[in-house]
C-alpha cells in the first residue's frame, strides 16, 4: 500500500504548478473575472496544447488517457491558481457525460473536439427546484419528425456562454434523457446569473422548442442515468481536487502575512490566536486532501465504496474550504477584507464549489443512505 | 498511488489474523465491567503479553538481533489494526515496547541491551516513564527531579505525576535534572530506575471516570548506579524525545477501528432507539450526525495511512502526521456527544444500571474521551507545534 504519489504524478504535478503559475498568475485571474465569460482563447489553446483538456479521455478521442488519480493532480494546481473559465464544464461535465453515454460517432464529433480544445461545452441539468439528483430532472424532450424538442428552463448552468454545445438532460415520459443541444440552436435562450464567484459563471438557459437531431440524442433510461452519475462523481472529485488546491493557496497567503505583518512589536504569526488559525488550516487542508485523493483513486478503481468515499471527500471539504477562507481572512483582518487582497476571490470560490454538486448536508445524507440504512439492508438480508 | 495491499501485507495480515484467531481471549470486552482487583485484571493482561510474545509478535517492529520482527511501519499499523479489530486485550507492557525498549536500542550499552530487552518482550518486567510533573507538563522541559551523584550512584529526589502504569511497574525510565546550572534542555539525563528501589512511593490518581489509570511517582533519596544512565549525562532531552518522533505516526491505527466498531454498534442501536415515533436512524439530525462522524472516522484512517507511507517513503513524518494527535482527539469527543445525543436520557447511566446501554459503555466513552486532548499533549501545544515546526511561524514561547 503506497498512498503517496509516484514519481510520474509528482513530475505532473510539478509541471502544471509551473504552467499555471506562468500562463494564469493572479493578475490574469482578476483581467477574466471582469470580462463576461471568464474565459480566454489563448490560455485554452496552451492548456490543451499541455493535454489538459483531454487528460482523462482514450488517446483514441485525442485524450491522453490518465486515471483519476492525475487527474486531481491536474485539478489541485487549477484550484490552486484559481483557474477561471469552463474547464470543469468542458471536461467534466460534458465530457465525462458523452465519454460514459455517447456512442462512436459521438464521441469522434464531440469528446475530440473537447480534448483537442477546439469546443467548450457545459452540462445542462438543474431546473428551478436545485436539486443535484438525476430524479429531480422534469424537462421533457418531445418526438419530433426530425428528433426531439426540448422545452423547460435549466438554472445553475455553469460557462453557458462560452459553450459550443450543451449536454442536457431531459425525460422522455418517465426515462431521463441526455441530448446533445448546439448553444446556437433555435430557442435557445442563456441568461447570465449575477452570482458571488465571477470567476465561474453561471447562467439561466430557457428551452423553447429546441430541436435536437436524432444523432445528437445520447442516451436513455438506465444508460442515461448511470452516465450522468459518473459524470457528476468525477466532476465531484475533481471538484474536491480543486478546492483543495484552492485551501492549500489561502493558507499559504495566510501563514506569510502573519510572519510578514508586525502588532506589537513582534510578528503576529507569534501569537499563539492566529498561529491556532493557521494550525486549522493545515488540519483542514491536509484532511481534504487525504479524503480527496482517496475518492479519485477509490473511483478510478471502482472499488465498493468509491460512492461513500466521494461523498465524504466532497462533505468535508465543502465545509473546511469554507472554514479555511474565514480563516485566511480573519488573520489578515482589515486587509484580509479588502478588494486588492487576494484570498476573497477563493473565498467566493469556496462558496460556489461548496454548493456545487451538493453541499456537505447533502453529501451527508448520502452517507447516511449508505452506511445507516445499508446496515439495516445487510441485517434484514442475513436474517 | 496504490492502495492496494502488497503481497506481503496481505500475507501478513491473514498470518497474523490465523494466530489471534487461536489465541487471543474474546472475554476481554466483558471483562471491563467486571468486579475483579487491578492485580488481577494485570495478571490476565500479562498472561496475554506473554502469549504474544511466545507467538513471536511482540517487539514488532524491533530489529531482529533484539529479539524483535524487524517489521515496517505498515505492517506493525496492520498488527494495531487487527488487535483492535477483535477487541484483543492491550499489552500491558506497551511502554516498555513502544518507547523505553526502542529507546535502549537507539541509545543504551550493550549491557544494558542484554540486561533489559528480552523482558520487556515477553513482559517480565514492566516499565513506566517518569515524565511529566507537576510544574513540568506541556513545558516538559522545566522538570526539578533532580538527581546528584554521590559514589557511582545518582541520588533522586522528586516527583513525577500522569505515569501510565506506574503501579505494576518494574522499571521507570526517568528523565532527571543532574545539572541545574545549564540551560533547561541541557541539564537532563535519562536514568533507568529499579521501582522496588527503597524510597520509592506510588500513589494512584484516581481521574474523573473514578479509575486510575495513573499515577504520582514520589522519589526520596533514591539510589540509581550510574551504569544505568541511557547515553550520556546531560543528554537526556535528546534520548527522552528521540524515538517519539516516529511512534507518532501510528497513534491513529488502532483507535479508527475502535471508532468504526463503536460506530457500528451505534448505528445498530439508532435503529432500535424510537426518536418522535420513529427509529432515531431515520430522524434527519441524527442521520447528519452520525454520517459526519463517519466521514470524519474515515479520514482519520486517510490521514493514518498518508503519515505511515510518507514515513516509509522519506523517513521523515510529514505534515497529515503532525494534525493526527489533534484530528482524533476532537474527533471523538464530537463522537461521544453524538453517541449521547443519540441515546437520549439512557446515555448518562453507568455501569451497574440495568437499563444502561452497552453495560454503560457509552457513558464511560463519553468522559474518558474529555481526557483525549490532554493526554500526550494537549490541543494548544499540537498546535503550536503546528504552527512552529510545519508552518514555520515564530515560537510564540
Amino acid at each position: 500500500m503506497q498512498f503517496g504519489l509516484t514519481e510520474t504524478q509528482q513530475v505532473l504535478k510539478n509541471s502544471a504548478r509551473e504552467f499555471f503559475s506562468a500562463e494564469c498568475p493572479i493578475g490574469e485571474v482578476r483581467r477574466l473575472m471582469e470580462t463576461g465569460t471568464a474565459a480566454d482563447a489563448a490560455l485554452w489553446q496552451k492548456m490543451a496544447h499541455q493535454g489538459w483538456t483531454g487528460i482523462i479521455f482514450g488517446e483514441e478521442h485525442g485524450g491522453l488517457g490518465l486515471g483519476l488519480v492525475e487527474m486531481a493532480v491536474a485539478l489541485e494546481e487549477m484550484g490552486r491558481a484559481l483557474l477561471p473559465g469552463p474547464y470543469l464544464s468542458t471536461v467534466l461535465l460534458a465530457g465525462g457525460a458523452i465519454d460514459a453515454a455517447g456512442n462512436r460517432a459521438q464521441k469522434q464529433k464531440y469528446l475530440s473536439r473537447i480534448s483537442m480544445g477546439e469546443a467548450h461545452a457545459t452540462l445542462a441539468m438543474l431546473e428551478a427546484d436545485a436539486r443535484w439528483e438525476p430524479e429531480a430532472v422534469r424537462m421533457q424532450a418531445f418526438h419530433t419528425r426530425s428528433g426531439f424538442a426540448l422545452n423547460g428552463r435549466k438554472m445553475f448552468v455553469p460557462d453557458a456562454n462560452v459553450a459550443d454545445f450543451l449536454v442536457c438532460a431531459a425525460r422522455r415520459g418517465a426515462d431521463l434523457g441526455l441530448f446533445l443541444v448546439p448553444r446556437d440552436a433555435p430557442g435557445l435562450a442563456i441568461a447570465p446569473l449575477a452570482a458571488i464567484d465571477s470567476t465561474r459563471k453561471l447562467y439561466q438557459v430557457d428551452f423553447t422548442e429546441v430541436p435536437v437531431a436524432e444523432e445528437d440524442f445520447l442516451a436513455i433510461g438506465d444508460s442515461a442515468h448511470k452516465a450522468l452519475e459518473r459524470a457528476l462523481a468525477v466532476a465531484t472529485v475533481a471538484l474536491t481536487a480543486e478546492m483543495v488546491g484552492g485551501m492549500q493557496r489561502v493558507m499559504e497567503i495566510a501563514v506569510e502575512y502573519a510572519k510578514a505583518r508586525k502588532q506589537f512589536g513582534k510578528p503576529i504569526g507569534q501569537f499563539q490566536a492566529v498561529q491556532h488559525l493557521c494550525a486549522d488550516m493545515l488540519l483542514l487542508t491536509e484532511s481534504s486532501r487525504s479524503a480527496a485523493y482517496y475518492a479519485a483513486w477509490a473511483l478510478q478503481e471502482q472499488a465498493p465504496e468509491a460512492a461513500v468515499a466521494v461523498s465524504i471527500a466532497k462533505a468535508y471539504a465543502s465545509d473546511a474550504y469554507r472554514e479555511v477562507g474565514n480563516r485566511g481572512i480573519q488573520v489578515q483582518g482589515g486587509m484580509g477584507f479588502t478588494w486588492e487582497n487576494n484570498v476573497h476571490l477563493y473565498y467566493k470560490r469556496a462558496k460556489a464549489s461548496e454548493l456545487m454538486f451538493g453541499d456537505a448536508t447533502y453529501h451527508r445524507e448520502r452517507i447516511a443512505r449508505m452506511v445507516i440504512d445499508e446496515a439495516r439492508r445487510g441485517r434484514s438480508s442475513a436474517a | 498511488m496504490d492502495l492496494n495491499p502488497t503481497p506481503q501485507e496481505r500475507q501478513f495480515r491473514e498470518e497474523l489474523r490465523a494466530w489471534l484467531e487461536a489465541h487471543a481471549p474474546r472475554d476481554w470486552e466483558a471483562r471491563q465491567s467486571a468486579a475483579e482487583s487491578m492485580e488481577e485484571r494485570f495478571a490476565y493482561l500479562r498472561d496475554w503479553q506473554r502469549q504474544v510474545y511466545e507467538g513471536g509478535w511482540a517487539g514488532l517492529s524491533w530489529p531482529k538481533e533484539f529479539g524483535g520482527r524487524g517489521a515496517t511501519l505498515m505492517e506493525k499499523a496492520i498488527f494495531t489494526e487487527e488487535m483492535a479489530r477483535i477487541a484483543a486485550p492491550p499489552l500491558p507492557g506497551i511502554l516498555g515496547l513502544e518507547l523505553v525498549g526502542p529507546t535502549i536500542i537507539a541509545f543504551g550499552s550493550e549491557a544494558q541491551k542484554q540486561r533489559y530487552l528480552a523482558k520487556i518482550l515477553s513482559g517480565e518486567e514492566i516499565w513506566s516513564q517518569g515524565f511529566s510533573e507537576p510544574n513540568a507538563g506541556s513545558d516538559l522541559a522545566a522538570l526539578r527531579t533532580e538527581a546528584k551523584l554521590e559514589d557511582g550512584h545518582f541520588v533522586v529526589n522528586g516527583q513525577k505525576v500522569w505515569t501510565s502504569y506506574g503501579w505494576a511497574s518494574d522499571w521507570c525510565e526517568l528523565v532527571v535534572r543532574t545539572d541545574a546550572t545549564a540551560e533547561k534542555h541541557k541539564g537532563l539525563t535519562v536514568l533507568l530506575v529499579d521501582m522496588h528501589s527503597p524510597g520509592v512511593e506510588v500513589r494512584p490518581l484516581r481521574q474523573m471516570t473514578s479509575e486510575s489509570e495513573f499515577n504520582e511517582l514520589f522519589f526520596d533519596n533514591v539510589r540509581v548506579p550510574v551504569e544505568n544512565v541511557v547515553g550520556r549525562v546531560n543528554n537526556g532531552w535528546n534520548v527522552a524525545l528521540g524515538t517519539l518522533m516516529h511512534e507518532r505516526a501510528l497513534l491513529g491505527a488502532g483507535l479508527q477501528i475502535t471508532f468504526k466498531r463503536q460506530f457500528a454498534r451505534l448505528v445498530e442501536l439508532a435503529h432500535s432507539i424510537e426518536r418522535n415515533g420513529r427509529p432515531a436512524a431515520e430522524d434527519p439530525v441524527i442521520r447528519q450526525k452520525l454520517a459526519q462522524s463517519y466521514a470524519e472516522i474515515e479520514i482519520m484512517r486517510l490521514n493514518q495511512m498518508r503519515a505511515i507511507s510518507r514515513v516509509m517513503q522519506t523517513g521523515m513524518p510529514g505534515p497529515e502526521g503532525s494534525i493526527q494527535k489533534i484530528f482524533w482527539s476532537e474527533l471523538n469527543q464530537r463522537f461521544q456527544q453524538v453517541a449521547m445525543e443519540l441515546l437520549g436520557p439512557y446515555g448518562q447511566l453507568t455501569r451497574g444500571s440495568e437499563f444502561a446501554f452497552d453495560e454503560g459503555q457509552w457513558a464511560y466513552t463519553y468522559l474518558r474521551a474529555r481526557g483525549n486532548t490532554i493526554e500526550a499533549g494537549t490541543s494548544e501545544i499540537q498546535r503550536n507545534i503546528v504552527g512552529h515546526f510545519v508552518l514555520g511561524l515564530p515560537k510564540s514561547y
